[in-house]
């Protein structure tokens, strides 16, 4: 099946299988590998990436659902060579040790302050609940998003 | 883990969809709970009809002194709702309580609701509310009780070809209290016991009670014995747990490797007397 989608801002038609994952169509197809393949089962959170404003685990969800879609992965952060606040907010905040989670983190991390401009550690805490992170104990990634949401409304 | 070949239709219509469907296809909503299923080859459906961007089964509206909440609103949507909030916070609450962001963003109730999951969470929720469902064919629609439609674990009134269309909940008045507690497996985030209450006062007595319970057993189911037990009385605190002590009976408990059947027991009626609690204090 032709399916057409944008990934951060590139536009894609391809030819794919219909039971061809949307992560396997960004690293395989796309050539993006910020956007991690943790567990497979939709429990870890590191494949995460904004589909249409949402973030969404692209382990579950078959790339020909996303027909149409734009997406934006890891990659499509920073800007012209400048890292996204949450990006410079992970790392002034040592928000991640191996980094494996961290893609995955990061564009939940965002989703948070999309909906919560100012949110409190609760709200943060809620909105990483879908992200595992076996390193860190997850309290310098809590202060990460404080950090860049602090800094997003100055 | 790559699931079986299948063929995929995204629909322009629903009548196209339902055609489809009653050819043998089986419908995609979110895909929450089906592609985890395909990708384990538990599930092989040989072709699948995507129903998400089916603009006429995305809604949430109020007509007719009732609330309507089209299958593929995503639980997101309906967290967020500022019309459910204010008019039926117990689906807010519950829908705020499913998975992580990431599943809320993409799951829908029609999905999870017709996959019947025994440790879903809006089971609980939809019977205590005694929602309706509206379930709909190629050729005949028509309505079916929260109470009939979820029959056992994973099976429900629905019969081949039909999808569920609509959800109908009521509007509840001022003096209604309500409130959703669960024990949440972490790793998944669904229920082992899940309790959703719906209680109204009248002159200092309880007027009114449903509880709904899910994740105990194969299916969600009202507990009538202990919302008879609560009405008519002034709801001290041992007025409410001698109602939540009844919320198990006649029920055979499920026992998995997360909870034995006595102590998934012993949490339905811990989670109901905080589920009574909670709604009674929330009342207007």
């Amino acid at each position: 099946m032709n399916i057409n989608l944008t990934i951060n801002g590139k536009s894609y038609s391809q030819d794919v299988e219909p039971r061809l994952l949307l992560i396997h169509f960004l690293r395989d197809v796309a050539g993006l590998t910020g956007t991690h393949m943790g567990c497979e089962t939709s429990l870890c959170g590191a494949c995460t990436v904004e589909l249409d404003g949402k973030a969404i685990k692209s382990c579950t969800m078959f790339a020909v659902q996303a027909n149409g879609a734009e997406i934006v992965t890891v990659e499509g952060l920073a800007n012209d060579g400048k890292l996204d606040p949450m990006q410079e907010a992970f790392w002034n905040e040592h928000g991640l040790q191996c980094g494996f989670c961290t893609p995955g983190m990061i564009m939940a991390a965002k989703q948070i302050i999309d909906r919560h401009p100012s949110p409190t550690e609760d709200e943060i805490r809620h909105g990483l609940e879908g992200n595992v992170c076996r390193c860190t104990g997850y309290q310098h990634i809590v202060n990460a998003v404080k950090a860049a949401a602090a800094g997003a409304g100055k | 883990m790559i699931a079986q070949k299948f063929e995929y239709t995204a629909p322009k219509s629903l009548d196209e969809a339902l055609h489809l469907l009653s050819s043998g296809a089986k419908p995609l909503a979110g895909g929450m709970s089906l592609i985890p299923m395909m990708k384990l080859r538990l599930a092989v459906p040989e072709h699948l009809v995507d129903l998400r961007a089916l603009k006429d089964l995305n809604y949430i509206r109020e007509a007719g002194g009732q609330l309507h909440i089209g299958a593929t609103a995503s639980h997101y949507e309906i967290e967020s709702s500022a019309l459910l909030r204010q008019k039926c916070p117990l689906l807010t609450e519950t829908a705020a309580s499913i998975g992580d962001v990431q599943v809320r963003n993409m799951g829908t109730i029609g999905g999870s609701v017709a996959h019947a999951d025994p440790a879903a969470d809006y089971p609980a929720a939809l019977a205590a509310l005694e929602a309706k469902f509206v379930l709909k064919g190629a050729k005949a629609e028509r309505t079916v009780s929260a109470a009939d439609f979820f029959v056992d674990a994973f099976s429900t009134a629905l019969q081949p070809g039909e999808i569920l269309r609509e959800v109908i909940v009521p509007i509840d008045d001022a003096r209604t209290g309500t409130s959703y507690k669960k024990m949440v497996q972490p790793a998944s985030g669904f229920a082992i016991v899940g309790v959703a209450a719906r209680v109204r006062q009248n002159a200092g007595k309880v007027s009114f009670v449903r509880l709904g319970i899910t994740g105990l057993s194969n299916h969600a189911y009202r507990a009538t014995a202990a919302e008879k037990a609560l009405e008519g009385k002034p709801a001290t605190p041992n007025d409410i747990q001698n109602a939540a002590a009844l919320v198990t009976q006649g029920v055979d408990a499920n026992s998995d490797l997360h909870a034995s059947a006595d102590y998934r027991r012993h949490l339905a009626v811990v989670h109901a007397a905080r589920a009574i609690g909670t709604a009674i204090s929330r009342i207007a």
